[in-house]
C-alpha cells in the first residue's frame, strides 16, 4: 500500500495550497480529488477552460492558476478522478478510481473538501428545472453552458449575484433576481461595516455587482418573502410576495441559492469534535491554527473548516501543511512560527469582511425553518412537518428521525437535509442546534458498486 | 435546458435510452444530457417524483442514471465519452440500487 507524509484531500485551493507547501518542505504527499483536472469548485476545469470562457469568468476565476500550476509543478502524486469513500482513524484513506478499490496510508491527512450550497427548501424546490446557483457557474466553467430558458435566480449571498452577473453577461435570458434577505439584515450588518472597509478589494467587486445588476435592467426585488416554486412536471414559474404585492414570475429555469457551509462528511465520519457555528449557521470542525483536529494527525484546511473564502483557504492550506511538516519533525517551532507569519496574516486580512456578508446575507427564517408541507429530505421525501410531529413521539435527534422515517437515509446521506432537520429539531425542542447535533456519517461516503470493494481483497492478496 | 455558448468542438455520438444524441466531448454528462433537453433524469423510488440535476458537484445525487448498465451513476460526475450508453428511465429502479452499497 503506498505510504506518503501527507494525503491531501481535496484539489482545490486550500488542498492544492497545502499539498504545494508540503511537498516543497520535502514531504512526500498525494492529492486525491474526484474531479478529472485539479481546482476544486471555484477555479474548475480552469486548466482546460476556453480562453472565452475564462475571459468571462473574470480576474477571480484567473487567480487560480499560480497555485495550480505550483501543485502540478511540485513532486505531490495527484490521484484524479478519485472518490474517496472511507478513512480511518489510524489516516488509511480507501478511495474509488476507475472502478477499482485502492489504499493509501497517511502519516498526516489534510482534508480541503471545501464548501457546498445550503440547501434552499421552499415549496416546489423539487422541481426539474430548480437548480443552485453555484450549478449555473459550474456549468459555465466546466463546458462552457447556460440555462437556455427564461431564468430567475432567487436567494441571498454574494454568490447569488456573482452568477447573475455571469450568467447576464454570457446573454442568459434573466427574467427577475429575487434577494430573500430580510430588512432587519442589513441593520444586524452596519456594526461589521468598519471591519469589512478593511476588505476594500471585496467591497468593491460586491458594489461592482450591484451596479451591473442595476444598469442591466433585470426586474430585482428585494426582501421577497413566501418564496416558491411552481410547475407540475418541471419548473414552470416563481411566485413571492414583495413590496406588499403577490408576483408571479415565468421561469424554465430557477437557481435558488443560500449562501454556502462547511462540507463536513469526512469530519463527520471521524467522529472529530465539531461546534455550531450561529453567525455562518453550520456545523464548523473544531480546528486550531494548523488545522488540527480532536483527531491526531488529522486536519483541515478551507471553506470545510469554516466558510472564508478561495485566497483565504490558500492561506489555510499553508498553515496545515506547514503544522503537518512540525509534527513529522521537519520543521522546528522557530522555522514554523517564522514561515507561518505570512500566511496568518492573510488569512486574518481575508477573514475582516465575514461578520458583515454572514449578517447581511443570513437566509430567511421561512427557509432555515421551512413550512410543514415542504420537503427537507428530497431522497425519502420527508417533510418539514413530518419532522416537527416526531418530536412529540420522543425523538431528540437527527440520526433518530431516520428510525421515524428515512430521514437522511437516502442517496445523498443526509448532505442536502442535514442542517434543516437539525434546525428543525432544535427549534421544536427548544434546543441549541450544537446540543441536537448532526447525522452520524458512515462509510461508504458515496456509493460504491461491490465489486469494487471485492477489487481491494484480491489487491490485497489473500494468502498474505 | 441548457445551450452552448459555443457549439463548435469535438462531437461524440452517445445513446440515451436508445435514441442517438450528438453531445460535445469532454464535458460532465449531466450537463450533456441537460442541453440534449432531457428532464428529468429519474423518478424517486418514493412517490414516483421526476427530478433533475441540483448542484453538479456530486452532492444532490439527483442526476443518477445507468451508464453502460451501471445503475445509480452521478451524471455530473463523470464525463461523455462516444459510445456511451445512458438509460434515463432505470436511473432509480431499486433493482439497480441493490448493487450498491
Amino acid at each position: 500500500m503506498p505510504m506518503y507524509d501527507v494525503i491531501v484531500i481535496g484539489a482545490g485551493p486550500a488542498g492544492l495550497s497545502a499539498a504545494a507547501k508540503a511537498s516543497e518542505l520535502g514531504l512526500s504527499v498525494a492529492v486525491v480529488d474526484e474531479q478529472t483536472t485539479p481546482g476544486g469548485q471555484i477555479y474548475r476545469n480552469l486548466e482546460r477552460s476556453q480562453p472565452g470562457i475564462t475571459k468571462r469568468l473574470g480576474a477571480s476565476y484567473l487567480k487560480g492558476q499560480p497555485i495550480i500550476s505550483r501543485a502540478r509543478s511540485s513532486a505531490a502524486d495527484f490521484y484524479l478522478t478519485s472518490t474517496v469513500w472511507d478513512l480511518s482513524s489510524d489516516l488509511n484513506v480507501t478511495l474509488l478510481q476507475a472502478g477499482k478499490t485502492r489504499q493509501l496510508q497517511g502519516r498526516q491527512i489534510i482534508a480541503a473538501t471545501g464548501a457546498m450550497e445550503r440547501a434552499s427548501p421552499v415549496p416546489g424546490w423539487t422541481l426539474p428545472g430548480m437548480m443552485t446557483a453555484g450549478a449555473a457557474q459550474i456549468a459555465l466553467k466546466s463546458a462552457g453552458s447556460i440555462p437556455s430558458g427564461k431564468v430567475v435566480i432567487a436567494g441571498c449571498g454574494p454568490l447569488l449575484l456573482l452568477v447573475a452577473c455571469q450568467l447576464l453577461d454570457a446573454g442568459a435570458t434573466i427574467s427577475a433576481v429575487v434577494e430573500t434577505a430580510p430588512a432587519e439584515n442589513l441593520k444586524a450588518a452596519l456594526p461589521h461595516l468598519p471591519q469589512a472597509l478593511g476588505a476594500p478589494a471585496y467591497l468593491a467587486r460586491g458594489l461592482g455587482f450591484l451596479a451591473n445588476l442595476r444598469l442591466s435592467g433585470v426586474p430585482w426585488y428585494k426582501q421577497a418573502e413566501s418564496l416558491s416554486v411552481e410547475g407540475a412536471d418541471r419548473v414552470r414559474a416563481v411566485t413571492f410576495s414583495a413590496d406588499g404585492r403577490d408576483t408571479r414570475i415565468d421561469a424554465d429555469t430557477v437557481l435558488l441559492h443560500h449562501g454556502v457551509v462547511p462540507n463536513t462528511q469526512l469530519s463527520r465520519l471521524l467522529r472529530i469534535d465539531h461546534d455550531w457555528s450561529e453567525t455562518q449557521l453550520a456545523w464548523h470542525p473544531r480546528v486550531d491554527q494548523w488545522g488540527a483536529t480532536s483527531l491526531a494527525g488529522f486536519r483541515i484546511a478551507g471553506d470545510g473548516a469554516a466558510i472564508s473564502g478561495a485566497i483565504a483557504a490558500e492561506a489555510s492550506g499553508e498553515l496545515a501543511a506547514l503544522g503537518a511538516a512540525h509534527d513529522l519533525g521537519r520543521l522546528t517551532g522557530t522555522e514554523l512560527e517564522a514561515q507561518a507569519r505570512k500566511p496568518l496574516r492573510k488569512l486574518s486580512a481575508e477573514r475582516r469582511i465575514r461578520p458583515f456578508l454572514d449578517a447581511l446575507y443570513r437566509p430567511p427564517a421561512s427557509v432555515l425553518l421551512p413550512d410543514n408541507d415542504t420537503v427537507v429530505c428530497r431522497c425519502e421525501e420527508v417533510t418539514a412537518g413530518q419532522i416537527r410531529a416526531m418530536v412529540p413521539l420522543g425523538c431528540r435527534g437527527p440520526s433518530q428521525t431516520k428510525f421515524f422515517s428515512r430521514c437522511g437515509m437516502g442517496p445523498c446521506q443526509g448532505r442536502m437535509c442535514g442542517l434543516t432537520v437539525t434546525m428543525l429539531l432544535a427549534d421544536a425542542l427548544g434546543a441549541r442546534a450544537g446540543e441536537v447535533g448532526a447525522f452520524r456519517v458512515r462509510a461508504p461516503l458515496k456509493p460504491v458498486p461491490l465489486e469494487a470493494i471485492a477489487s481491494l481483497a484480491s489487491d490485497a492478496g489473500l494468502h498474505s | 435546458m441548457f445551450r452552448a455558448l459555443d457549439g463548435g468542438g469535438a462531437k461524440q455520438s452517445i445513446d440515451v435510452d436508445g435514441r442517438r444524441v450528438q453531445v460535445r466531448a469532454g464535458i460532465p454528462l449531466a450537463i450533456a444530457l441537460l442541453e440534449a433537453g432531457v428532464i428529468p433524469f429519474r423518478k424517486t423510488p418514493v412517490s414516483g417524483e421526476p427530478r433533475a440535476p441540483v448542484c453538479l458537484m456530486g452532492v444532490c445525487f439527483e442526476c443518477r442514471v445507468a451508464v453502460d448498465g451501471r445503475s445509480g451513476v452521478q451524471a455530473c460526475m463523470i464525463e461523455v465519452a462516444d459510445g456511451m450508453s445512458v438509460r434515463i428511465s432505470s436511473g432509480d429502479a431499486l433493482a439497480g440500487d441493490d448493487a450498491d452499497v
